[in-house]
C-alpha cells in the first residue's frame, strides 16, 4: 500500500542489534500511522508496569502515511510515543520540520528502540544501513551543536538531526527531544526516555521516491489546500503567530498569570504579538513543504540578552512570561532559547519556575535552597538563571529537574496545592477554571494536562458553548475532537493547519484515499481516532492510572479566579467534573470507571487487547 | 548566441524564501514523477534559521561546468543559454560538479549521469518551482531585471528611511 515505506526498524540499543520488520496493510490502515501506530506498537513491545527510564521501556518513533509527500504540513511531521516518566502513563509527543521526510525516504514507518547502549551513542540511518556510533564526543552537547557536529562527522548537510540535550541525558523529566535546533517533541519527558538509553541522537539520510497511489487527485489537493493557506483559515498562523492568543486570553479573562494567582496579565502589552513582531521577530520561516510558513524566529538584538535566538509560540511565551509575571520580552526569548539548548521542554520548564516562585512568595522555601537567586514573580533575571539551573539539574535545579509533581513532594508542607499539573504533567496556558470543556478535556487527556489533544479550549474561547458551565454534552464534545485529534497526530499533519482542512474527516479521507490508494469513508476514519483513543486509554489502564487521575490541579478546583470581571468566582468543583467525567466516559461508551467494555473493544476491533480491562 | 542581459534564469530572494522545499517537490515530481529532494534540479539551503535560500543553475557566460567536461558532454544553448546535456557522453566523473561555483550540477542517483535545471523548457507554463512557491520567492529573471529590482528597491529603502527621520 502506498503511503507506507511498510517496514519497522528494531533497534536493540543493548546489544546493538537491529532487524526490521514489515508493516502490514492491515495494521497501517487499522492505526493510521503516527501516534496511533506508535501507541500500537508501544503497547505490543511492552509489558505492564515497565520502570519507563529503564532499558525495557520502548521509544517508539513513528511517521504517518503522508510523511515525505509534497501535501503541506503532512509531509514534515514525526511522533514520539513511549511510557512516560512524568505521568507514568501514555509518553507521546509529536514534532515537525524535516527530520519526518527524510525518515519516510530512508524507508521506514516507524523504529522501535530498546534496550540500553552501554556508552553514548547515536543511531545513524542511511537508509537500510543502520549503525550505532559513537556519542562521547558529542555527550553533554546542546541539541544545536550536537546537529552540526553530526553533519560534520558524516560529512553531509543534508543529514537530518533529532537529539537531546543535557536534560534528557540527566533523565529531567521535563526533557524534550529537538530536531532541526528549534523544533521539539515537547511534552511528557520523552528526552529522558532517550537519555535513559544513552542515545543520544538518531540521524537520518534518506534517498528513496516518494509517490503516491492518485497523483493527480493528490496534486489537485496539495493545490487547493494552498490557496487556503493562503486564506483567513490560517491568517493568525501566517501573520502574527499563535501568539497573537496573549491578548484573546487575557481579555477574555483566562490566561493563567503568576502560577495561577490570577486570570489576567496587567502588561501584555509588553509581550504581546504586535510587540513581537515589531521589534524580535527576524523572519518566519517554514516546516518541508508546508505553504503556511509560521515559525516565527524571535531574534534579540541589544542588550544583555543579545544573540538570543528562539522560535516563539503562545505556549512557550506564556510560561516563561505571565505564568511568572515577566514582561521582558528579551528575557523571555533568551529563556525559551536556553530550554532550546538545554532540551527542555519550555511550558513545563516555565510552569516549574512559577511553582518555585509561588512556593517562594508563600514561604514554603529557606533561604539556603535558593542559592542567591531571587525568584519572585516578574524577575525575568530568575526566570533565565533558574532554566540554567533545571538544564544541568544543578543546585536548585536538581529538586525542579523532574517538573512541578516531584518538586512538590520534595518540598512538602502544602506545596503540592501550587504544582498546576494533571497526572504529572505540567497545565498550558488556559485558565481550565473559566474554560470548562477545555476542563474537562485536560482532565481525560491521556497524556495529562494538555490542550492539543483535544483542542476543546478553542470551543470554549470562540463562545460555542458557554464556557463557565459545566453541563451534559461537553462529554461528546470532547469526545468528538479528540478523535480528530488523534487522527492529525497519526496522518500525521500539523494542528496550526487544520482550519484548512474545511471538510474535516472527509477532506482526511480524501487525502487518505489519493496517497494510499486505499478507499475510506469519513466514518472509518472517526472510527479509527476513536480507536487510537481508546488504546491510548488502555495503556493507561494497564500502567494502572485510574478515574481518581483524570482529575484537575488544586488551584483549579479549590481557588476560584480573583480578578473583577467575567470570569470571577471561576472554578471547577469536585461535582461539576464527576457530572463531566460521567457524561464524557459515557459519551466513549466506558464504565464509570472510565473503562471501555468488551463490547467497545470488539466493536473498534481491540479484542487482542482485552485482558487489559479484565484485570 | 544569446546574450548575456537576455538569458533567463530562476533566482530566489533570500527576504521571501522560507526554506520550505516546495520547489524540490514541484522540480523532482514534475522531471521524475516522485517527491524526491535528491532529484531536485533546485536545493533549499538553509544555512540556519535566518538564512534560507533556494540555488539552482544560473545559466553563467563561459559555464565552468561545460569547461570543465572533459568529455564533450556539456554545452550552451545558443538560443536560451541552458545548460545541455548529452547523456551518451557523460560517464559522471563530476568535473563539472566540482566546476560549478553554485552546486547547481548533480549526480542522478540512479541514471548515474549529472543533471541540471532546464527551466522547464518543455513545460507551457514554465518551471514548475516558480510556479509551485507558495511566497513567490522564486521568479524567472535577466541579470537587468534584477539589477531594476534591487535598484528600486534600494530607492526605496532610502525614501522611506527619509520620511521616518522627518
Amino acid at each position: 500500500m502506498l503511503g507506507y515505506a511498510g517496514t519497522v526498524l528494531y533497534v536493540d540499543l543493548t546489544t546493538g542489534k537491529t532487524h526490521t520488520e514489515k508493516l502490514t496493510d492491515e495494521t497501517a490502515k487499522k492505526y493510521v500511522g503516527g501516534i496511533g501506530l506508535g501507541l500500537k506498537l508501544w503497547l505490543s513491545n511492552s509489558k505492564a508496569g515497565v520502570n519507563p527510564l529503564s532499558p525495557e521501556n520502548p521509544l517508539v518513533l513513528a511517521l504517518g502515511p503522508v510523511s515525505g509527500t509534497m501535501f503541506p504540513t503532512g509531509g514534515n511531521g514525526h511522533a514520539f510515543i513511549s511510557k512516560s516518566p512524568a505521568t507514568g502513563g501514555v509518553g507521546e509527543a509529536v514534532s515537525h520540520g524535516t527530520f519526518g521526510a527524510e525518515l519516510k525516504r530512508a524507508g521506514y514507518d516507524a523504529i522501535v528502540l530498546t534496550g540500553k547502549a552501554e556508552k553514548p551513542v547515536y543511531l545513524w540511518i542511511d537508509d537500510e544501513a543502520v549503525q550505532l556510533l559513537d556519542a562521547s564526543n558529542i555527550w553533554g552537547k546542546s541539541p544545536f551543536e550536537t546537529e552540526d557536529a553530526i553533519k560534520e562527522e558524516l560529512g553531509d548537510f543534508y543529514v537530518r538531526v533529532a537529539s537531546i540535550g543535557l536534560a534528557g541525558e540527566k533523565q529531567s523529566k521535563i526533557a524534550c527531544i529537538i530536531n532541526e535546533k528549534t523544533r521539539a517533541a515537547g511534552r511528557t519527558g520523552l528526552g529522558a526516555v532517550m537519555g535513559s538509553k544513552n542515545l543520544k541522537a538518531i540521524a537520518v539520510r534518506g534517498t528513496r521516491d516518494i509517490t503516491v497511489a492518485k497523483p493527480d487527485v493528490f496534486t489537485d489537493m496539495v493545490r487547493e489546500f494552498h490557496e487556503r493557506m493562503k486564506g483567513p483559515a490560517v491568517q493568525k498562523y501566517r501573520t502574527l503567530g499563535t501568539v497573537d492568543n496573549i491578548e484573546v486570553t487575557n481579555e477574555l479573562m483566562c490566561m493563567p498569570t503568576r502560577n495561577y494567582s490570577a486570570s489576567h496579565f496587567e502588561k501584555t502589552e509588553n509581550i504581546n504579538a504586535e510587540v513581537l513582531n515589531e521589534r524580535y521577530v527576524a523572519k518566519i520561516i517554514a516546516c518541508n513543504s508546508c505553504a503556511m510558513r509560521c515559525e516565527h524566529e524571535a531574534l534579540v538584538r541589544e542588550g544583555p540578552y543579545k544573540g538570543s535566538l528562539a522560535r516563539m509560540e503562545y505556549d512557550n511565551l506564556w510560561a516563561l512570561g505571565p505564568n511568572c509575571g515577566v514582561d521582558k520580552l528579551d528575557a523571555i526569548i533568551r529563556a525559551a532559547e536556553l530550554c532550546n539548548y538545554y532540551g527542555l521542554d519550555a511550558t513545563s520548564t516555565g510552569v516549574t519556575i512559577s511553582f518555585l516562585m509561588d512556593c517562594h512568595e508563600k514561604g514554603l522555601l529557606s533561604h539556603d535552597q535558593l542559592e542567591g537567586i531571587d525568584p519572585h514573580f516578574g524577575n525575568s533575571e530568575a526566570v533565565v538563571q533558574l532554566v540554567e539551573k533545571i538544564g544541568k539539574r544543578e543546585g536548585i535545579g536538581q529538586m525542579l529537574a523532574d517538573g512541578v509533581k516531584v518538586a512538590a513532594e520534595k518540598i512538602g508542607k502544602n506545596a503540592s496545592e501550587l504544582a498546576q499539573h494533571i497526572k504529572g504533567l505540567e497545565v498550558t496556558g488556559y485558565d481550565l477554571r473559566c474554560l470548562k470543556t477545555a476542563a474537562l478535556a485536560a482532565a481525560v487527556s491521556f497524556r495529562g494536562a494538555d490542550h492539543n489533544r483535544s483542542g476543546a479550549f478553542t470551543l470554549d474561547l470562540k463562545g460555542k458553548v458557554d464556557r463557565l458551565k459545566a453541563e451534559k454534552g461537553r462529554g461528546k464534545l470532547v469526545k468528538e475532537n479528540e478523535d480528530i485529534f488523534a487522527l492529525i497526530d497519526s496522518f500525521i499533519v500539523c494542528k496550526n493547519s487544520r482550519n484548512t482542512f474545511y471538510n474535516e474527516l472527509g477532506d482526511l479521507a480524501k487525502l487518505y484515499s489519493a496517497v494510499t490508494g486505499a478507499e475510506v469513508s469519513a466514518q472509518d476514519l472517526s472510527v479509527a481516532g476513536e480507536r487510537i483513543n481508546t488504546l491510548a486509554k488502555l495503556i493507561n489502564i494497564r500502567e494502572g492510572l485510574t478515574r481518581n487521575d483524570d482529575t484537575l490541579p488544586w488551584k483549579v478546583m479549590n481557588q476560584p479566579v480573583s480578578d473583577d470581571g467575567p470570569t470571577k468566582g471561576a472554578v471547577v468543583t469536585q461535582e461539576e467534573l464527576d457530572l463531566m467525567l460521567d457524561d464524557y466516559y459515557n459519551a466513549r461508551g466506558w464504565t464509570v470507571e472510565g473503562v471501555p467494555s468488551k463490547a467497545k473493544l470488539q466493536e473498534l476491533g481491540l479484542q487482542e487487547f482485552q485482558k487489559i480491562v479484565e484485570a | 548566441m544569446v546574450k548575456i542581459h537576455q538569458r533567463k534564469f530562476i533566482s530566489a530572494d533570500p527576504e521571501k524564501c522560507v526554506g520550505c522545499q516546495i520547489c524540490e517537490y514541484a522540480c523532482s515530481y514534475s522531471k521524475e514523477k516522485a517527491y524526491n529532494p535528491i532529484k531536485s534540479r533546485i536545493r533549499l539551503v538553509r544555512v540556519n534559521q535566518l538564512a534560507n535560500m533556494a540555488v539552482t543553475c544560473r545559466l553563467c557566460e563561459e559555464p565552468a561546468c561545460v569547461a570543465a567536461c572533459p568529455r564533450n558532454a556539456l554545452s550552451q544553448s545558443e538560443d536560451t543559454g541552458n545548460i545541455i546535456l548529452d547523456k551518451e557522453k557523460c560517464n559522471g566523473c563530476g568535473w563539472c560538479i566540482e566546476a560549478c561555483d553554485y552546486g547547481a550540477m548533480m549526480l542522478h542517483p540512479e541514471t548515474k549521469v549529472v543533471y541540471v535545471c532546464d527551466l522547464c523548457k518543455d513545460k507551457p507554463d514554465g518551471p514548475q518551482c516558480v510556479k509551485w512557491c507558495p511566497e513567490e520567492a522564486l521568479t524567472v529573471v535577466t541579470s537587468d531585471t534584477l539589477a531594476q529590482k534591487a535598484r528600486i528597491s534600494a530607492i526605496k529603502k532610502l525614501f522611506q528611511e527619509k520620511e521616518e527621520k522627518q
